[in-house]
């Protein structure tokens, strides 16, 4: 049964995605945009977790409303996905993201898509997961601070690890990443992701 | 063979030489690395203790914060 929100969608692009299990490892900057383009696109159940909840200053980047204000994020990201479609089932957890219930958390996800703040968080999310999963792709980011410069944005790939952003652009302290890039290469993690998934069904059929 | 190839680049290889010292040497100061070899992960806290095998193809690239 599919919503008439799909149809304009490809129905064999579809297919595939409906039945795709994704990981989102945040739900700030990256996830929250990351999750909006993936439900749009049909994927059929996403996994999300976060430890925070939604502040006034998150605003200038995340995909939240001011109403929503002291809601968990992956509350506040329900709420904006059931608005566009019911068509992805949603598994949301209000926790601490960490080495110990990283595959608890995401264990059954085909893809995971690394959405965190932090480098060291990121270096933990990449190295648990390709010891546990080596050959399921993990899509995590490394750069994305400031504005501009849209040809600075590359896909660096060794293995099943994707790496996404400029590479270099360090975050002043105090000052967050900028609305336009930091939701520019969520979308180009969402875009892999759905690459990934076809790419994968067409290599196991 | 006495080279390694480092993100694409030849470099000198040294009997004894392990991920730490390799990343002393090419000054990779960042302090989130994620480091493989010929494809495998190598966990940051295995860094001190691996041995790079000449010939060896070792990828490095750094994680910084901010999404």
């Amino acid at each position: 049964m599919t919503d008439l929100l799909f149809a304009a969608h490809d129905p064999a692009l579809l297919r595939i995605w409906q039945a795709a299990n994704i990981g989102i490892a945040g739900a700030g900057g990256l996830g929250s945009n990351i999750a909006l383009s993936l439900t749009r696109a049909g994927i059929g159940r996403l996994v999300i977790a976060d430890c925070d909840i939604v502040t006034l200053t998150n605003l200038n980047r995340q995909q939240f409303f001011r109403d929503q204000i002291g809601m968990p994020k992956v509350d506040a990201i329900a709420q904006n996905l059931g608005r566009i479609s019911p068509n992805t089932h949603l598994e949301l957890h209000y926790k601490r993201i960490d080495a110990g219930n990283l595959d608890e958390l995401f264990g059954n996800c085909d893809i995971l898509i690394e959405a965190f703040d932090l480098a060291d968080q990121k270096q933990m999310l990449i190295e648990t997961w390709i010891s546990l999963h080596p050959d399921r792709p993990v899509i995590a980011v490394s750069g994305v601070a400031g504005y501009g410069n849209n040809n600075s944005l590359l896909q660096y790939q060794i293995g099943n690890l994707y790496l996404l952003g400029d590479g270099h652009s360090e975050l002043i302290p105090g000052i967050s990443p900028i609305a336009p890039k930091v939701a520019a290469i969520a979308n180009m993690q969402a875009n892999l992701c759905l690459e990934l998934l076809v790419r994968i069904y067409h290599e196991d059929k | 063979m006495n080279t390694i190839i480092v993100n694409g680049n030849t470099v000198d290889w040294e009997d004894g030489m392990t991920v730490r010292s390799l990343l002393q040497k090419m000054n990779f100061t960042f302090p989130m690395l994620i480091v493989k070899i010929n494809g495998t992960l190598i966990r940051k806290d295995e860094f001190d203790h691996t041995l790079i095998p000449a010939g060896a193809n070792v990828a490095v690239i750094h994680l910084i914060s901010g999404g």
